[in-house]
């Protein structure tokens, strides 16, 4: 090799050196696949969105646009073994689990073919196969769950790991104390990932946390806690990596925080009385994980916009398909009412 | 088959269900506050960290909502976990898990999971301990779809109930009288299993039924001998099992003696008794009915710390006593 080609490589090898962790992370079809889940969760919310909107879905759900970059960021150094515990604001984390849309739309539509066949809807959205175990309706809910998952998997030495998803307003449920001091104390292999939206339901975290980071609460049960730009997907996914990794070496949970913003409501009985204009718009025309993420891409030559262009019209037949399976599908039997309240025994 | 028949008390023969169980299964843990080196609160697991070590014997911090929640995240992905709750009015701290996730997530999620998860808690009163670690709090459990409740009165089915409950795949809820840990009785050695939903006939009788659960079966039987020497034949039934509960028993014993008294230490308003009266007034037994149904169930109040206070609150032999002589002498 002559000096100039040594140079060139070294040149390449220190620009790799500067990109952002995704990007020296991942391949580009990793990158692109990432990309299209981000749009398989905006899409799919604004599917269900209209679709409530029309009558389709009763009840209410609580919609993660602007949230994409978490879900996907946290889930890419995910195997389909490891598992999670996710929110009331959960479609997001569930599709970027792997989850097939069809069927969760089913499941909205209280449709039999949806994945709890018509008995959770929106809240408790799941799919264990994928190692989703289920959306919860209760704030903080699932964070002790997650630990005991999480205990499980030590116990039986899978090396899987547990991801405890919730929002802001979980960080002061007494269960969320309780769990992270348990999963230290047991070195856990699980990682408490908050998505800090800024509101739990109306009430900002100015008015309703002490510290100003949630992550700050991750000294008090000595484990990292990492604050991250949780609408930029590669910063998410390299806290993500370096926790997982973490918690697969043996060494315990890791408290991810992801800034973020939901640009709806907190569900469809909110009037948004406690942001204004001003900010939501901010969010929505200058910090779009999408669009931050798709900017980025192009920069990197990872896909231009003929491949962007692709992508989403590849979402699009998807959902479109998703949303007729749903209106197609059958009703579960009023006669099967109490199936599943305990399991069948022989 | 083993047949050896030993006396053990009702301690000591839960002690030796969870060791076979962790002896049989890899998948059994036990989990609760103070149950390794301490041995409990009232020495059940007492030494069983010895034998089974820290990992499968946990100590855990004074986090009963946590706690039941690791539970039944275990207990969803694979493993048999086992959780003492110090006293069963700590369960309040714990309702969240027990009720809306444990007792719920099958059905939520359509059948997808279920929750093997077993649950010990010590109940009642008689202890001294005063309001808020005395109480019998089974019929606040007994009315959640999802879950099932059971009250040994027993050695021999505080280890087969166990056993039962591990081979369970749904939640099982077990209510431990207090004052019966010391209780002996005959337990049989080795494996075997008291059915869940089944309740039993501690003594055969024609003239009034009592349907009992767990201390209250033992003053029932002792009250039947009082009224067998006043040619009173009494038939007691020791519920076992208050959900699901064991209809078929309970309506074919009414049917036969024409009278029922049912006696529980839970609260009386709204309690297992409410439900066993309206399971007669729902039934073909009501046609056989002589006389009304008789509830003797706790006082409306907490329990109060004095002794005799104490005694008070809860059904004591003379008051079924009472209440089966009116009943049969149509005072009633």
């Amino acid at each position: 090799m002559d000096k100039a080609s040594v140079n060139a490589k070294a040149a390449r090898e220190e620009g790799k050196h500067n990109l952002p962790f995704a990007f020296r992370q991942y391949s580009p079809e990793q990158l692109k696949e990432a990309l299209r889940k981000m749009y398989l969760i905006r899409r799919f919310e604004e599917g269900a969105e209209e679709s409530y909107t029309r009558g389709f879905i009763h009840g209410t759900m609580h919609l993660s646009i602007g949230q994409e970059a978490s879900a996907v960021g946290i889930s890419l150094p995910l195997t389909d073994d490891d598992m999670i515990t996710s929110t009331h604001r959960g479609h997001g984390h569930c599709i970027a689990k792997g989850a097939d849309v069809s069927r969760m739309f089913a499941e909205f539509f209280g449709k039999e073919t949806g994945y709890c066949h018509g008995r959770g809807g929106s809240m408790h959205i799941a799919d264990v196969s994928k190692g989703n175990l289920g959306a919860n309706g209760i704030v903080g809910g699932g964070i002790p769950i997650a630990v005991g998952a999480a205990l499980s998997m030590k116990k039986q030495k899978t090396g899987r790991v547990v991801i405890s998803w919730f929002g802001d307003g979980a960080n002061n449920e007494g269960a969320f104390h309780e769990a992270l001091n348990m999963a230290s104390v047991w070195k856990l292999p699980v990682i408490f990932v908050c998505e800090n939206n800024g509101y739990g339901m109306s009430t900002s975290t100015k008015r309703a946390t002490a510290v100003p980071n949630i992550a700050d609460r991750a000294a008090a049960y000595a484990m990292p806690g990492i604050v991250v730009d949780g609408n930029n997907l590669s910063e998410v996914a390299e806290a993500s990596h370096e926790a997982v990794e973490r918690a697969r070496r043996g060494e315990g949970p890791t408290l991810i925080e992801c800034k973020t913003y939901r640009h709806r409501g907190h569900s469809k009985s909110d009037r948004n009385r406690y942001r204004t204009k001003e900010e939501i718009e901010d969010w929505i025309n200058n910090r779009d994980p999408i669009r931050l993420f798709e900017e980025q891409m192009q920069e990197y030559g990872v896909i231009n916009a003929a491949g962007i262009e692709a992508v989403r019209a590849d979402v699009e037949r998807e959902i479109e398909a998703a949303i007729e399976f749903a209106k197609t599908s059958p009703s579960p039997d009023i006669a099967s009412l109490t199936r599943d309240v305990y399991t069948d025994l022989p | 088959m083993d047949t050896t028949i030993r006396e053990l008390s009702y301690a000591q023969a839960i002690q030796e269900a969870m060791a076979i169980a962790m002896e049989r299964d890899e998948r059994v843990f036990l989990m609760g506050e103070d149950i390794g080196v301490y041995g409990g609160a009232f020495q059940v697991t007492g030494d069983l960290v010895h034998r089974f070590g820290e990992d499968r014997v946990m100590d855990t911090p004074i986090s009963e909502l946590g706690g039941a929640g690791v539970a039944v995240g275990a207990a969803v992905t694979g493993m048999r976990p086992i959780f003492e709750f110090q006293f069963s009015d700590f369960a309040a701290l714990a309702m969240e898990q027990i009720v809306n996730q444990a007792a719920k997530m099958r059905y939520m999620l359509g059948g997808a999971v279920s929750v093997p998860l077993v649950m010990r808690f010590p109940a009642g009163s008689g202890t001294g301990a005063a309001a808020q670690h005395s109480q019998s709090i089974e019929a606040w459990l007994g009315h959640v779809p999802g879950l099932k409740v059971v009250q040994p009165a027993t050695p021999h089915d505080a280890k087969g109930l166990l056993l039962a409950a591990l081979e369970d795949p749904d939640p099982v809820m077990i209510f431990e009288h207090k004052l019966l840990y010391k209780m002996k009785g005959p337990v049989p050695e080795g494996y075997y299993t008291t059915p869940i939903g089944k309740a039993e006939i501690r003594r055969e009788g024609k003239d009034v039924t009592i349907v009992a659960t767990a201390i209250m079966v033992h003053k029932a039987l002792e009250a039947a001998e009082t009224l067998a020497s006043e040619g009173i034949d009494a038939e007691v039934i020791d519920l076992r099992t208050i959900r699901p509960m064991d209809r078929e028993t309970v309506i074919a014993s009414v049917k036969k003696t024409s009278r029922l008294i049912c006696v529980y230490e839970g609260v009386k308003t709204l309690g297992v008794g409410a439900e066993v009266s309206a399971m007669i007034a729902e039934s073909d037994a009501f046609d056989f009915l002589d006389a009304p149904i008789i509830r003797l169930g706790g006082a409306e109040t907490p329990i109060p710390y004095n002794p005799e206070l104490e005694k008070a609150a809860v059904p004591q032999v003379p008051d079924i006593l009472k209440s089966a002589r009116d009943l049969v002498n149509g005072v009633r």
